[in-house]
C-alpha cells in the first residue's frame, strides 16, 4: 500500500512540475528574451494618450490657478522658512529682466496652468507633451539616454516614463494582453523655479513623480475621455512634506482652442 | 501476510500497472488542473488592486475647502446654470439648523467636496469568500458609502431616495468605478450649491503605490449644464488607522422658528462679495458657470484682475496658509492686520 501511495505520489509531483513548467513557458513568452531591442513603448500599452486635451479646473484651487495668486498666498504648499524667503521676495518685473519669466512654467507647476496639451510620440520611445500656455514641452523617455539624463538643468527637467500595466482588477505580470495602462513619470534635473504664479518657490533638487490615468465620463462606452494627472513634489530644500496635487483635463476633438503664449511672469 | 495490494498484483499480472497508471495519470491531470485553477483564484485575489485601509487626505490641494468649507459666492468652476445659481445664492447656512434639514449635507457627494480622511475594507461572503462590497467610511457623522460588487440590480426609479443612495461597482484594469443613483437633493458644495436628486454620480478609485486618487463626476440635469468633476488624492496611513464608524448624524432642536425656512431673497444676501473682498475675484466669475472651468476664461478676467493687482496689499493678510509650524491646522484665517474679516465665512443671519 505504501508503494502504491509513493509511486502514485511521485507521479502526481511530476504531472504537476510538467504542467508548472508548460505554464511558466507559456507566460514568459509574453515577454522579450535577454538581450534583446526593448518593445516599443508606443505599443506596449492599450491605452493611448495623443491628442489634445485641456485642462478643467473645477476644483477649490481655482484662485490659485485661474489667477495670479495674490502675494504671500501659499495656502496648501508645505513651505519652510526658506521657502517663504523666496516667496516674499518675489518680483515678476525681476524675474522678466533677468528672462526668467517661465520660472512659474517648469514641470512641477506646469500641469497645473489652465492649458491645452497636445500630446504626441516623438519617436516610439519617447512621448512629447507640448504645452501651449508658456509653449512648454516635455519628453517622457521610456528609454533612458545616460548622455541626456545628467544634460544642464532645464524647466522641464529630465523625465522618464514606464507604463504600469494592469490586467483586469489587478497588476499585469506578462503573457497575453494587459486589460489597462497607467503612465508613470519621474522628472529630476529640474531648475529652480515656482510652484506658483506668485513666487511660491521649488528648489533644483526637486524632484516630481506624477501618475497619468485614462477614465471615460461617463463610464459607458460614449463617455468623453478625461486624463486624470496626480502629482508629487518632493523638495528637501523648500517643502518639509510632499506637495501632492491631482488635476484633470478633458480630451478635444480637433486643435481648437489652441493658442500658444508665451511665458509670462505676471499672469 | 500479504496486503491486497499484492493479491491484486499477484491475481492480474502485468494488466495491472497500465490500468493503475492511467488512472493515476487522470488522477494527477485532475489534481494539477484542480491546483492550477486554485492558484489562478489566489492570484486574483492577491493581486486584485487592494483598497482597504486607511487614508489620509493630505492638505495641500482643495485647500479653501477645509474646516470652514467655501466661502459663500465661491461657485467658480461650478457649471451652475441659473436655477442653480439663484438657488444658492439665496442659502443661508441657518437653514441647518431645521431639524428637517440637520442631516442634509452628508449625502453621498459629500465625499468628494469635503476633506475627510478615508477607511475603506471590503465586505465577503459567500461559500468562496468572493468581496461583495466595499464600504468607505469617512472621518464624519455621515453613514458611509457601500458599493456592491455582486451584481444586484439598483431600487426602482419610483422607490424612495435615501442619504445612502444605492451604488454598484466594477474594475477596469486596477480602477474601480462605482456608479451612485437614488440620491437626494442637497448641497453639492458646503455653501449651498444644490444638486438635485436626478443626478448620478460616478467614481473611480485610481491606486498608485501608496496613494489613491478618486475622481467624481456628478451629472446633473436640473442645476448644471455639464458634469462637475472633482478629484481628490490621498495617502496610505501607516500610523493612524481610521474607525469604521463614526456617531451618525442625529436630528434635533437647534432653535428654529417652527413654520420658516431661512435663506436669503434674491440679491439680498450680504455675503456674495467675500470672492471679490479676499480674492479679488469679480461676481461673474465666482457665480460659475461651465464657462469659469476652462482656460479661456481666464483671457476675460486679465485685464480687470491685472488692472487690481498693483492695489493688493504686499503681503497676504488673511487665508495666506493651512500651515503653521510645520503642521497642517486647516485654512488659517490669522493674520489678523489688514482688513477685518467677516464674522465667518458663513455667519450672516438671514432673514426668515
Amino acid at each position: 500500500m505504501r508503494t502504491f501511495l509513493s509511486n502514485c505520489a511521485a507521479r502526481l509531483a511530476l504531472a504537476l512540475l510538467v504542467s508548472l513548467g508548460a505554464a511558466t513557458l507559456v507566460h514568459a513568452q509574453g515577454r522579450r528574451g535577454p538581450g534583446g531591442p526593448p518593445p516599443p513603448a508606443e505599443a506596449a500599452a492599450p491605452v493611448d494618450f495623443t491628442g489634445y486635451w485641456r485642462s478643467v479646473v473645477q476644483d477649490e484651487d481655482w484662485v490659485y490657478r485661474m489667477v495670479t495668486p495674490r502675494p504671500g498666498d501659499y495656502a496648501g504648499v508645505p513651505l519652510k522658512p526658506a521657502g517663504m524667503q523666496v516667496m516674499d521676495a518675489w518680483d515678476p518685473a525681476k524675474d522678466t529682466a533677468a528672462g526668467e519669466q517661465c520660472k512659474s512654467y517648469g514641470a512641477p507647476a506646469i500641469m497645473r496652468v489652465p492649458e491645452h496639451l497636445h500630446i504626441t510620440w516623438q519617436d516610439d520611445q519617447t512621448l512629447k507633451m507640448e504645452t501651449d500656455a508658456g509653449e512648454q514641452t516635455r519628453l517622457f523617455h521610456f528609454v533612458p539616454s545616460m548622455a541626456d539624463e545628467h544634460g544642464p538643468r532645464t524647466w522641464q527637467g529630465y523625465s522618464v516614463a514606464q507604463w504600469q500595466l494592469q490586467s483586469q482588477g489587478g497588476r499585469f505580470f506578462g503573457g497575453g494582453k494587459p486589460a489597462w495602462a497607467a503612465l508613470k513619470v519621474t522628472t529630476t534635473d529640474l531648475k529652480a523655479g515656482y510652484l506658483r504664479k506668485n513666487g511660491v518657490p521649488y528648489s533644483e533638487n526637486a524632484r516630481l513623480v506624477e501618475y497619468f490615468d485614462l477614465v471615460q465620463i461617463p463610464p459607458e462606452n460614449d463617455g468623453q475621455w478625461w486624463m486624470v494627472l496626480t502629482s508629487v513634489v518632493t523638495d528637501p530644500v523648500y517643502l518639509f512634506t510632499p506637495f501632492v496635487t491631482d488635476d484633470n483635463f478633458q480630451k478635444l476633438s480637433s486643435a481648437e482652442g489652441w493658442e500658444p503664449s508665451a511665458c509670462s511672469a505676471m499672469w | 501476510m500479504a496486503s491486497n495490494q499484492s493479491r491484486f498484483r499477484a491475481a492480474h499480472g502485468a494488466a495491472r500497472p497500465m490500468i493503475v497508471r492511467t488512472m493515476t495519470l487522470a488522477v494527477a491531470l485532475t489534481l494539477c488542473s484542480a491546483a492550477l485553477s486554485v492558484r489562478a483564484q489566489v492570484v486574483t485575489a492577491q493581486e486584485a488592486a487592494d483598497l482597504s485601509g486607511s487614508w489620509d487626505s493630505p492638505a495641500t490641494n482643495d485647500v479653501l475647502e477645509r474646516d470652514e468649507g467655501p466661502f459663500t459666492d465661491d461657485f467658480v468652476g461650478m457649471p451652475l446654470n441659473a436655477a442653480g445659481r439663484a438657488l444658492a445664492a439665496s442659502y443661508s447656512a441657518d437653514m441647518l439648523a431645521e431639524p428637517e434639514r440637520v442631516c442634509q449635507l452628508y449625502d453621498q457627494w459629500h465625499y468628494s467636496n469635503s476633506v475627510f480622511n478615508l477607511r475603506i475594507w471590503p465586505v465577503t461572503g459567500g461559500p468562496t469568500g468572493t468581496i461583495q462590497a466595499w464600504k468607505l467610511q469617512p472621518t464624519e457623522d455621515n453613514g458611509g458609502m457601500t458599493i456592491w460588487m455582486d451584481g444586484r440590480s439598483p431600487p426602482s426609479q419610483y422607490a424612495d431616495h435615501l442619504r445612502g443612495a444605492f451604488t454598484t461597482g466594477h474594475w477596469k484594469g486596477d480602477m474601480l468605478i462605482a456608479v451612485t443613483t437614488g440620491m437626494k437633493r442637497a448641497p453639492a458644495r458646503d455653501n449651498g450649491a444644490f444638486h438635485s436628486d436626478e443626478s448620478i454620480m460616478t467614481s473611480t478609485f485610481i491606486p498608485h503605490d501608496d496613494m489613491l486618487t478618486i475622481v467624481y463626476v456628478l451629472h446633473d440635469p436640473v442645476y448644471m449644464t455639464a458634469p462637475y468633476v472633482y478629484s481628490r488624492t490621498y495617502v496610505r496611513s501607516v500610523t493612524r488607522p481610521i474607525a469604521t464608524q463614526y456617531p451618525p448624524c442625529i436630528v434635533n432642536f437647534e432653535g428654529t422658528s417652527e413654520g420658516t425656512v431661512p435663506f436669503f431673497p434674491p440679491g439680498k444676501n450680504p455675503l456674495m462679495t467675500q470672492m471679490m473682498e479676499f480674492f479679488h475675484v469679480p461676481e461673474y466669475a465666482s457665480a460659475g458657470g461651465a464657462d469659469t472651468m476652462y482656460p479661456e476664461f481666464r483671457d476675460r478676467l486679465k485685464a480687470q484682475y491685472l488692472k487690481l493687482y498693483p492695489t493688493f496689499p504686499k503681503k497676504c493678510t488673511q487665508y495666506c496658509t493651512n500651515f503653521r509650524f510645520q503642521q497642517a491646522v486647516g485654512n488659517l484665517p490669522q493674520p489678523v492686520e489688514g482688513p477685518a474679516a467677516k464674522p465667518g465665512r458663513r455667519g450672516a443671519k438671514s432673514g426668515s
